[in-house]
């Protein structure tokens, strides 16, 4: 097996491990929000579609690679935008004002 | 290497802003940290060396900008499972476009093991996008909720996916083909319709989770694609949290993962053998007798559903609850796991409604308060409070956890017909002897309550 996907591999399981401890401490009432924000984040592809669109070797790799960096950007844009809109609205006591 | 510690930095903000969802009051912080890993990120790629020109780059962010932030403004937050849904799509869709242009990058020379994990970045990117824009539709009524099946659904699509792997396997095996790869990508999109056709509307929470999960593992398999670890890392995190959420889903339905994707659950109304509703009279209630019953109780419990969603009847609760308060009454919110069509749909409805979200309580939290409480307001509501749940071992949902609104001193359900909720079974607490239904539109029924209470 290469080194370099060992690596990966253990950065892979290592992660997974972390994910688990952290998801499961988030409360039932923000499961909304944890889905739309790890949504934004799983748009982190943002970055592969990113070098794809810029390195302009054939026309066919720009086409693919400016419509992944659109659907990676509404991902990541889309996703913090509508979770902050969200986590706005989470208040301890009510301010009185219509929402 | 400057750009491979900006990837770290970004991933540790990652995992310290999901931290900060521990807590309502520290989450908007902890999304707000994900945002800036995310910016730094890309920030960080911009400067990479192979990076030749920025015109389409800039053209991509622009667009892809401006439609995720119209998006995010103007849903509807009883539309946010569509919108996760539509998410998850373009999450799964991009990591198939970049896996499909490292393949086309590498005619020659690459490794197995990249080869693999371009594969498998195809497969599940596509059926995370063509699956999540289904189950868009659906929850969007574009494609019809119930469940969709025919003769030979499964056996189908397990040949398809057969045909899946078999292609998989000759591209990895084979030298160059570009034309392959598409009709992988088409079948894998197919997959993804076929998979996601034959599931019910109510059992969408799953199903989102478990694209969402999917969106993640594509992000994944794109980083191991191009040895990216903060690819890697963050489709990790991702995976972890849709998976998580999935099986908080199946088990408050009592239901295996196997059984939501392939049961067909809704597919047509099911008759339920046992004690139903032969010769029992459902009692209903004028809005003046259920005001007075909710204004002269001492605490009342709010019960919602996805009847309270469609009706868009979230600020019409929060104002009858607040005229219950000013006479003195206890309100509390009763949030069932899979109260809705998304995980923590209702408490995204009634934070909306400006109601604080100390009320609002969880099932194995409030559960035990019924029986203290006089009025159980239920709207909405039908299966997640069906006692056959408990008491009925013919009944389908049998051993799935229920809120114990029947326990209560009085019941009122707010519902606009006797029909059967989604699941299609018959609901033994209408029957009840302290249960009283008030039928109508809930907005409506909710606004008549309110001026009722104003005059009392």
């Amino acid at each position: 097996m290469p080194e370099a996907l060992l690596v990966s591999i253990y950065v892979f399981v290592l992660a997974l491990f972390v994910g688990v401890e952290v998801i499961t401490k988030v409360p039932q009432i923000l499961h909304t929000p944890l889905m739309s924000g790890s949504n934004a984040i799983s748009g982190i592809t943002i970055v592969g579609a990113l070098l794809i669109a810029g390195r302009v070797e054939s026309p066919l790799s720009v086409v693919l690679g400016v419509f992944a960096v659109v659907q990676a950007m509404i991902n990541v844009v889309g996703g913090f935008l509508v979770t902050d809109r969200m986590l706005q609205m989470f208040k301890k006591k009510q301010d009185g004002g219509p929402a | 290497m400057i750009v491979e510690l900006s990837y770290l930095i970004a991933a540790s903000l990652f995992i310290l802003g999901l931290r900060r969802l521990s807590s309502p009051a520290t989450a908007r912080s902890g999304n707000l940290l994900g945002a800036a890993g995310m910016l730094l990120a890309v920030l960080a790629t911009l400067v990479h060396q192979d990076i030749l020109s920025y015109s389409w780059i800039l053209v991509g962010i622009f667009l892809g900008s401006a439609a995720g932030a119209v998006l995010a403004r103007t849903v509807k937050m009883t539309a946010m499972p569509q919108m996760v849904g539509i998410l998850n799509g373009f999450g799964g869709g991009a990591s198939t476009l970049v896996a499909a242009s490292e393949y086309l990058r590498t005619p020659t020379g690459r490794p197995v093991d990249v080869s693999v994990s371009i594969a498998l970045s195809v497969l599940i990117g596509a059926v995370t996008f063509s699956g999540s824009m289904v189950a868009a539709g659906k929850l969007q009524e574009l494609i019809t909720g119930r469940a969709v099946t025919y003769p030979l659904q499964k056996t189908g699509n397990a040949l398809l996916f057969l045909g899946i792997l078999a292609l998989g396997g000759y591209l990895l095996g084979s030298s160059f083909h570009p034309g392959w790869l598409m009709l992988l990508t088409v079948l894998c999109l197919l997959l993804g319709v076929l998979l996601v056709i034959p599931i019910g509307g109510a059992d969408m929470p799953v199903v989102i989770s478990l694209l969402n999960s999917y969106s993640g593992l594509a992000g994944a398999t794109t980083g191991f694609a191009l040895h990216n670890n903060a690819l890697i890392i963050s489709g990790a995190l991702v995976g972890a949290s849709g998976i998580i959420l999935t099986r908080i889903m199946c088990k408050a339905m009592n239901r295996s993962l196997a059984n939501v994707i392939f049961g067909a659950f809704g597919a047509r109304p099911v008759a339920v053998a046992g004690a139903t509703a032969d010769g029992r009279v459902a009692r209903d209630i004028t809005v003046e007798d259920a005001a007075v019953l909710l204004g002269y109780a001492r605490s009342v419990i709010v019960v919602p559903g996805y009847g309270m969603a469609v009706s868009q009847a979230q600020h019409n609760v929060r104002e009858l609850a607040d005229l219950l308060e000013a006479r003195g009454v206890d309100v509390k919110y009763a949030i069932h796991p899979v109260a809705g069509r998304m995980p923590g749909h209702m408490n995204v409805l009634l934070a909306e409604a400006n109601v604080p979200y100390p009320k609002l309580y969880e099932m194995e939290r409030v559960n035990p308060e019924f029986e203290r409480t006089d009025v159980a307001l239920v709207i909405g509501a039908n299966d997640v409070v069906n006692p056959a749940a408990r008491s009925n071992p013919a009944s389908p949902i049998y051993g799935m956890p229920i809120l114990d609104v029947d326990r209560a001193r009085s019941v009122v359900v707010m519902k606009r017909s006797m029909n059967p909720g989604f699941a299609g079974i018959d609901n033994e607490l209408f029957y009840q002897d302290n249960t009283r239904m008030l039928f109508g539109d809930a907005r409506d029924s909710l606004g008549k309550l309110a001026v009722a209470l104003k005059a009392m």
